[in-house]
């Protein structure tokens, strides 16, 4: 009892240890993130590696998860005789809550797990020790750059998405079900908010990059510099971040979707 | 880790390190090179407390430093070429041009001028060791840390390394520290050695000095015996208690 006691109350005291490691890791990150702006090429290049690369999973997902929707809402919707509902049902779930998500849960088993790695591969490979010797700060020339491209990345991913899921629904109710095509549109134009709906999904999209971003980037820095160490980081980063992204949905919906909403 | 520790190093010779795996040289080299603090005494480099410096006027001091890493450290997502111009680019305001003739200078000096479009992970374990050397020497340092720059090369390889190192040290003016274990080839190199052994200095000298020394680690080491100082094996219980056999007999 006494041991399993000592074992917890260390676990628990290792985790706040390091959950202070990764806030002073963060703040650091932002105060040394001039080089990734003032040098944008190198962001430009992360964007490319974790967002153009991520295009199609994102893409392909999005298009068969609306398809998902447009058969699920159709069957639902029909028995009440709101089938022309269909465009709303699909596009609300999509830009509120399914497109920041899935998209944010993609983005860290693609892009996130690829970061940790190279980041981490780096360290294994003593490449941060000697940028470190060169008097060049690895957190600003390679952490930063990662970072912001990830972060810039994942809004568009999730609207890319989200437009794409929209596209399969009209696929799968318009012209396979046969929903009428001008309510499918219409009733989905006059019910999608942009402040309510469309901002507010964009918001999450934004704290998903930032978080699944910043795990990626801090569990490749702080791995321990072995394969195993490695690949435990990266495993590592796919759990939390996709933890972190279903605990900050709710948290984020019930924020801004309580009320009437 | 280390204990009492209390080294010179000239400037403009080449300083060796050795002793065996474990003994502290590493530890050694990374407080020379301000990766690691002393929690006791200090450490003087380029004139500079190494103790005392924030983070800018370390990062200063590291400009004036180059360092060799073991499996040479090269950033894989960068060709040669750009590996050797990261320091140009990163710390000087050098056109383009100027940075290639430059970058174009240090591969010559290393014979890899011919390599400068590969990437590293098309070169063998030597050119990466030298791909490295020009990178350590790219902004003409006048400090080069070596940390166990023969370990894994084949015979040529590591003559290349071992007269490069002694030449461009030479020629740049430069002084060198080699944190090595490899006997035969680092004495006919280097103007002074160290042996440490349990993270203290067991013995210091020219390679001549050292060779002539008498103390016993010391010719275990050079000679390469089996059993010395160093036994061959780890402590442990008698052989026939680990058997059985003491208790039957």
């Amino acid at each position: 009892m006494r041991a399993a006691l000592t074992h917890l109350g260390a676990a628990v005291t290792a985790g706040i240890w390091r959950l202070g490691y990764g806030a002073r890791f963060f703040a650091y990150l932002l105060v040394h993130s001039g080089t990734a702006f003032r040098r944008f090429r190198l962001t430009l290049r992360e964007i490319y590696f974790a967002g153009v690369l991520s295009l199609i999973i994102i893409l392909v997902s999005g298009l068969f998860v609306g398809m998902v929707l447009g058969l699920q809402g159709y069957d639902t919707l029909q028995r009440y005789g709101s089938s022309e509902a269909l465009g709303v049902l699909v596009a609300l779930s999509l830009v509120r809550e399914l497109g920041p998500v899935v998209a944010g849960l993609l983005f860290a088993s693609r892009a996130g797990s690829a970061i940790t790695a190279e980041i981490g591969l780096m360290k294994a490979t003593e490449q941060l020790s000697a940028m470190e010797m060169m008097a060049v700060d690895p957190i600003a020339r390679v952490v930063a750059p990662r970072f912001w491209g990830g972060v810039l990345s994942m809004p568009l991913l999730a609207a890319l998405f989200s437009a794409m899921g929209i596209f399969g629904g009209y696929l799968v109710g318009v012209v396979l079900i046969g929903v009428d095509e001008g309510a499918f549109w219409s009733q989905m134009q006059a019910a999608v908010d942009v402040r309510n709906d469309i901002l507010n999904g964009v918001i999450k999209s934004v704290v998903f990059g930032v978080a699944v971003t910043l795990i990626a980037v801090f569990e490749g820095y702080d791995a321990v510099p072995t394969a195993e160490g490695v690949s435990g980081a990266t495993t590592r980063t796919v759990v939390t971040s996709s933890l972190a992204i279903l605990a900050l949905d709710f948290v984020l919906t019930a924020l801004m979707f309580t009320g009437g909403n | 880790m280390l204990h009492g520790i209390d080294l010179d190093i000239p400037r403009g010779k080449v300083v060796a390190v050795m002793g065996q795996s474990g003994c502290g040289k590493t530890t050694l080299l990374r407080i020379i090179a301000a990766a690691l603090l002393p929690t006791r005494g200090r450490a003087r480099v380029l004139g500079q407390v190494t103790g005392d410096l924030d983070r800018d006027a370390l990062y200063a001091l590291r400009r004036r430093m180059g360092m060799l890493y073991q499996f040479g450290a090269l950033f894989t997502d960068m060709t040669v070429f750009d590996n050797v111009a990261f320091q140009m680019r990163e710390h000087t305001n050098l056109p383009e041009d100027a940075i290639r003739d430059l970058v174009l200078l240090k591969l010559e000096a290393v014979g890899l001028r011919g390599a400068a479009p590969l990437m590293p992970a098309e070169l063998s374990g030597g050119m990466a060791r030298r791909v490295a050397l020009a990178r350590a020497i790219a902004l003409d340092p006048e400090l080069i840390l070596y940390d166990e720059p023969f370990t894994g090369l084949d015979p040529i390889a590591l003559g290349v390394i071992a007269r490069l190192v002694r030449q461009l040290n030479d020629a740049l003016g430069a002084t060198a520290v080699i944190v090595t274990h490899d006997v035969a080839e680092t004495l006919p190199l280097v103007d002074y050695v160290y042996f440490m052994a349990d993270g203290r200095v067991v013995a210091q000298g020219t390679p001549a000095e050292v060779r002539r020394s008498g103390v016993p680690f010391v010719e275990q080491f050079v000679s390469g015996a089996i059993d010395g100082p160093v036994p061959f094996h780890y402590p442990a219980q008698g052989y026939g208690a680990d058997l059985g056999l003491a208790a039957s007999a």
